[in-house]
């Protein structure tokens, strides 16, 4: 069909949150969001109750789609990172690998500088555990691993639109 | 691009509506969305102008329930119809699982429709999608119009492989849910056959 989709599991998934609760107190800001390029949110840590997070997951997916797109105008491989400056808050946006956005939300309890110094070893980390993640999928997807739709059957899906 | 999280246990696809300027895309979201269960359904966003043609994207989530206990949610995401938006389309289109094409019924609107069918498929190859492939339906919409083509017509101009089709008027709902519920089961059924 088109490119393979991202699969995450519990164990990565734990250790992504871990890793964003670390930037969140480090960093001193006031949440953090990992993106999917796709628009899909992957994880979330910090104070995040308040917050539309799949419209923030969705906009920041194709704000990071544009200013991709206007790099590739300029001759740029990407604009990789990105900073809005709010009254209040302000929003660090960088791209991990080619595949997934980091999203740092904060306020004046931080500053720039201590976010990016964050992030960068940040998105060490993280692009460590997205390899290990790519690597995991494509070996249970060698061996015959059954994904969660191996089981479903079309009587499952009809049910699902049934009213 | 299918997301599946298997810590949160749920499955996460993007649906795309694509077709000509006015045609209809911006409208099938504003109807799903009125009519669908607040619980069952986000914030609706729309980047438009001030004239309210769609200048980035519309964009809906949306939760269908659970299914082997995996919540099945889909993004709904509508393109820039205008030609010149041709930059933002391409970008809209990427990561998609399956495709909504809305095409204009009206007569003097045929061209517009073969334009953007054709402007999808350059697309979707240089994304490495099969457009034979992906997930497909095709809506007409504004049947209600006195200068609607007729349906033989539209077929053979628009849908000559004889993909699922619908008749629409989006305006009043017609055929809006039809759309999205047969484009969401090839979409399950694609991602079943784990092709």
């Amino acid at each position: 069909m088109g490119p393979p989709g991202l699969v995450m599991y519990e164990d990565e998934f734990n250790q992504i949150s871990v890793v964003l609760e670390k930037l969140v107190k480090d960093s001193n800001s006031r949440m953090v969001f990992l993106v999917d390029k796709n628009g899909q949110l992957i994880a979330a840590a910090g104070e995040t109750e308040n917050l539309d997070t799949t419209s923030l997951a969705s906009l920041t997916a194709g704000n990071i789609a544009a200013t991709g797109g206007l790099a590739k105008l300029l001759g740029e491989k990407e604009f990789s990172i990105l900073f809005h400056e709010g009254e209040r808050d302000n929003l660090h946006i960088n791209l991990i690998g080619q595949r997934v956005i980091l999203v740092v939300i904060f306020d004046d309890r931080s500053t720039l500088g201590l976010v990016r110094l964050r992030v960068k070893k940040c998105s060490e980390e993280l692009g460590h555990i997205f390899d290990r993640l790519m690597k995991k999928a494509e070996t249970e997807a060698a061996v015959g691993t059954a994904s969660p739709f191996a089981e479903i059957t079309d009587d499952d899906i009809e049910n699902l639109f049934r009213e | 691009m299918s997301f599946i999280n298997y810590s949160s246990r749920e499955i996460n696809c993007k649906l795309v509506y694509y077709g000509p300027g006015l045609g209809g895309k911006t409208t099938n979201l504003q109807y799903i969305f009125e009519k669908t269960n607040p619980q069952a359904r986000g914030k609706m966003i729309s980047l438009a102008t001030e004239t309210e043609r769609t200048l980035f994207f519309d964009f809906l989530p949306l939760s269908l329930g659970t299914i082997r206990g995996f919540r099945v949610r889909f993004h709904l995401y509508t393109v820039p119809g205008q030609v010149f938006y041709d930059a933002s389309r391409k970008l809209i289109l990427k990561g998609a699982d399956g495709v909504v094409f809305v095409a204009d019924s009206q007569e003097e609107r045929v061209e517009a429709n073969i334009e953007s069918i054709e402007n999808m498929v350059v697309h979707l190859k240089e994304h490495g999608y099969d457009p034979d492939k992906i997930p497909m339906v095709i809506q007409y919409n504004k049947r209600d119009l006195p200068n609607a083509s007729p349906m033989e017509e539209l077929r053979k101009l628009l849908n000559p492989k004889g993909l699922i089709d619908f008749e629409a008027i989006a305006t009043k709902g017609d055929g809006v849910f039809d759309t999205l519920k047969s484009v969401a089961k090839l979409v399950l059924q694609e991602l079943k056959s784990g092709k």
